[in-house]
C-alpha cells in the first residue's frame, strides 16, 4: 500500500499548474555543493517483510541479558495495561495535536500528567514534556540565563552525567554562556559547597541523585546558591522522588527549575529512545519555561475544559522572540508514563523505588566482599552504586557478557582518575537469585 | 479612541508624558491597547536600566498576542510601575493611567523629536485603511 497520497497524475497536474518542470526542480535553490547526492552508505529500500526479518535477527543479537546498567536508563517492570492503554487509537500518536482543543482527550492526559510531575517534584507548574532529560537541562539552562537578565554563567556539577553535560554544551555554547564545572569530594562523590567567590552566575545546577548514584547535600548547595544570587536547577530521577525530599523543599527556598529523564516512568529502554524530558518550575519562572502547557479552564456554558495556555511565549506566536525553539512534546511516551503513574500510585512508586533501593544495597554489599572489589564512594546512594576493580574494567564485562550479565557502566573514559571504575544498578526487576549470580560471576571472572 | 492632547506618542504606540522634575513617563496608548485585546501580562524594565532610543525594554501580553513596547527615547529607568505587572488590565481600562516605567532622559530636548497629539491621530488613522 503506498503511504503516499498523490498519484503520478496528481503530481504532474501540480507542477503544471506552477509551471515546475519537475519535483527535484523546486529544490533548485539548494546549491549542488550543498546536496549530498546519492547515500551510498544507505542501502536500498526493503520490503516489510524483509525489513521485520532484519529486525528481528539483529534483536536476537541483543540476547536475554540480566542488565545491572543504569546510568541514566533504568529498567523497570512495565505493567502490561501501560502499553496495552497507551497503543489504543485515542491515545496513539506520537505527536501534540495541532488542532489542540479539538482534542480534549489528550489535553485532559496531559493535564494529568503536569499534575502528577508538579506534585512529584514539589513544583508550582509543569509542561507538557521536552525531549529527553539532556535537551530539559540545557532548556533549564537557557531559562535560568533568561530569568536572571545578566550572569551569563552556569555551575554544572562534575557529578552530572557525562552525556548530559556534552548535550548541554551544544546546545548553549554558541550563545555565549559558560559552563563552570564544580568538583566532586574524592572520598564521598558528592559536590561539595564551593568555597572560593564564583562570582556571578545564573544558576546552579545540583544533581540528585548523581551520575554515581551518590545522594547530593541538596539543602545546603540549595542555600548557598540562593545566598549568592543565582537559581538551582534539580536535575532528578523521578523513581527516586517517591523516597527522597521533593526538590520544591530544598532548604530554606526549594528549587527552582526542575529536569529530568521521564523514562524510567513506563518507557521500556528500547535501545536508547524514545524517552521525554520533564521539566517544572516555580510560578514566578513560567513565562521562561518551554514548550507546551495544558490549563484546565470553563468554556462559556461553565462546562470544564482543557486548553493550550501562555502560548505567546511561543514560536507560532512569538516567532524569534519566543522563549524557546521547543513547540511540542513527547505526547506518546508521556501518555504511558502518565498510565504507569495512574496504575502505581504514590505509594506502587514507593515501593518500586525502595526496592530498587534495597537491590543496590544488597548487590553492593555482595560485591564488595570479593576480593579486588571496593566501593568507591562513602556517599549514601539511591539505587545506583561505583565500585573499582583490581583490574580494567572492559574485559571484566566481557567476561560477565559471556555468562548473560551485563554488569554496569564503565566509568574509565568519563572520568579517569577513578581508575577501573564501574557503574552498577539494580532496579526491583532484580531477584535475590539475579543478585547472588552477578556476585558469583564477578568472583569468578576476577579470579582468573 | 481617546488621544490627550497634552502627551506625546511614537510610532510604536506609546505615550510619553513630561514630568515637572525633567522625567518622562511611558505607556502604550489606547489604540495599541484596543488591538492587542486583554491584556494578561506586563513586564516592565528594571529599575536604573540604560535604555537607548527605540530599545525593546519592556513586554505587554495580551489573550492574542506578545509585544515589545520601546524605548521612546534614551535614558535611564528611573521608576517602574508594579501594579500595571500585579493587574495587566488595568490598561484596558486607561491606558492613559496605566504608566508602566519612568526615564530620565540623557537628553530632555529629544522628547520634541516625538509625535503630537495630531500627527500621531493622523497615524492612527493611517493604520486604520
Amino acid at each position: 500500500m503506498p503511504f503516499i497520497p498523490h498519484t503520478d497524475e496528481d503530481v504532474t497536474q501540480m507542477l503544471a499548474a506552477i509551471g515546475a518542470p519537475s519535483i527535484d526542480a523546486l529544490f533548485d535553490e539548494i546549491p549542488a555543493a550543498l546536496r549530498s547526492g546519492k547515500l551510498t552508505q544507505v542501502p536500498e529500500a526493503m520490503t516489510e517483510m524483509e525489513i521485520s526479518r532484519l529486525m528481528h535477527e539483529r534483536a536476537d543479537l541483543d540476547g536475554r541479558q540480566l542488565n545491572f546498567i543504569g546510568a541514566g536508563a533504568y529498567e523497570h517492570h512495565i505493567p502490561a495495561a501501560v502499553w496495552q492503554i497507551t497503543t489504543r487509537g485515542e491515545f496513539y500518536s506520537a505527536y501534540t495535536p495541532y488542532q489542540a482543543e479539538a482534542s480534549q482527550g489528550t489535553l485532559q492526559l496531559i493535564y494529568e500528567y503536569q499534575t502528577m510531575m508538579a506534585s512529584l517534584t514539589g513544583m508550582d507548574v509543569s509542561n507538557a514534556s521536552l525531549y529527553d532529560g539532556g535537551s530539559a537541562l540545557a532548556e533549564a539552562v537557557l531559562m535560568a540565563v533568561r530569568a536572571h537578565k545578566g550572569a551569563m554563567r552556569v555551575l554544572m556539577p562534575k557529578t552530572v552525567s557525562p552525556l548530559y553535560r556534552a548535550v548541554v554544551r551544544a546546545m548553549v555554547k554558541n550563545q555565549h554562556i559558560e559552563l563552570v564545572e564544580l568538583d566532586y569530594d574524592p572520598d564521598s562523590g558528592a559536590t561539595p559547597v564551593p568555597t572560593a567567590d564564583m562570582g556571578d552566575f545564573a544558576a546552579l545546577v545540583i544533581p540528585q541523585p548523581n551520575f554515581f548514584g551518590v545522594l547530593e547535600d541538596v539543602d545546603v548547595l540549595t542555600d548557598w546558591a540562593h545566598a549568592n544570587g543565582g537559581r538551582v536547577i534539580a536535575l532528578t530521577n523521578p523513581t527516586s522522588l517517591a523516597l527522597l525530599k521533593a526538590p520544591g523543599q530544598w532548604g530554606a527556598a526549594g528549587a527552582d527549575i526542575v529536569v529530568g529523564d521521564g523514562q524510567p516512568l513506563g518507557a521500556p529502554l528500547s535501545n536508547g529512545g524514545p524517552y521525554y524530558g520533564f521539566m517544572t518550575c516555580k510560578q514566578a519562572l513560567v513565562r521562561q519555561m518551554p514548550g507546551r502547557i495544558v490549563g484546565r479552564t470553563v468554556d462559556l456554558e461553565g462546562k470544564q475544559g482543557f486548553t493550550l495556555t501562555l502560548q505567546a511565549r511561543e514560536q507560532h506566536i512569538r516567532r524569534s522572540k519566543a522563549t524557546s525553539n521547543i513547540c511540542t512534546n513527547q505526547g506518546l511516551v508521556v501518555t504511558a508514563s502518565t498510565i504507569y503513574m495512574s496504575l502505581l500510585g504514590p505509594e506502587g512508586l514507593k515501593r518500586v523505588a525502595a526496592t530498587s533501593h534495597a537491590n543496590t544495597r544488597s548487590l553492593l554489599a555482595q560485591l564488595c566482599a570479593i576480593p579486588g572489589v571496593t566501593q568507591a564512594f562513602s556517599g549514601y546512594g539511591f539505587h545506583e552504586a561505583v565500585v573499582q576493580l583490581d583490574r580494567p574494567v572492559v574485559p571484566v564485562l566481557a567476561a560477565l557478557q559471556a555468562q548473560g550479565i551485563l554488569g554496569g557502566h564503565d566509568l574509565s573514559a568519563d572520568y579517569p582518575e577513578l581508575g577501573n571504575a564501574l557503574l552498577i544498578c539494580a532496579t526491583e526487576t532484580k531477584t535475590a537469585a539475579d543478585l547472588q549470580r552477578y556476585a558469583q560471576q564477578l568472583s569468578l571472572a576476577l579470579s582468573q | 479612541m481617546s488621544i490627550p492632547a497634552d502627551l506625546k506618542y511614537t510610532a510604536s504606540h506609546e505615550w510619553v508624558k513630561t514630568n515637572a522634575d525633567g522625567t518622562v513617563t511611558v505607556g502604550i496608548t489606547a489604540h495599541a491597547q484596543d488591538l492587542l485585546g486583554d491584556m494578561v501580562f506586563v513586564e516592565n524594565p528594571v529599575v536604573g536600566r540604560n535604555l537607548a532610543a527605540g530599545e525593546e525594554c519592556a513586554v505587554v501580553e495580551s489573550v492574542k498576542a506578545a509585544s515589545d513596547v520601546y524605548a521612546p527615547i534614551a535614558g535611564v529607568v528611573v521608576a517602574s510601575n508594579s501594579d500595571v505587572e500585579t493587574s495587566p488590565e488595568t490598561i484596558n481600562q486607561d491606558a492613559y493611567a496605566a504608566w508602566m516605567f519612568t526615564i530620565k532622559p540623557t537628553n530632555s530636548a529629544d522628547v520634541a523629536g516625538l509625535m503630537d497629539a495630531t500627527a500621531y491621530q493622523a497615524l492612527v488613522e493611517s493604520e486604520a485603511h
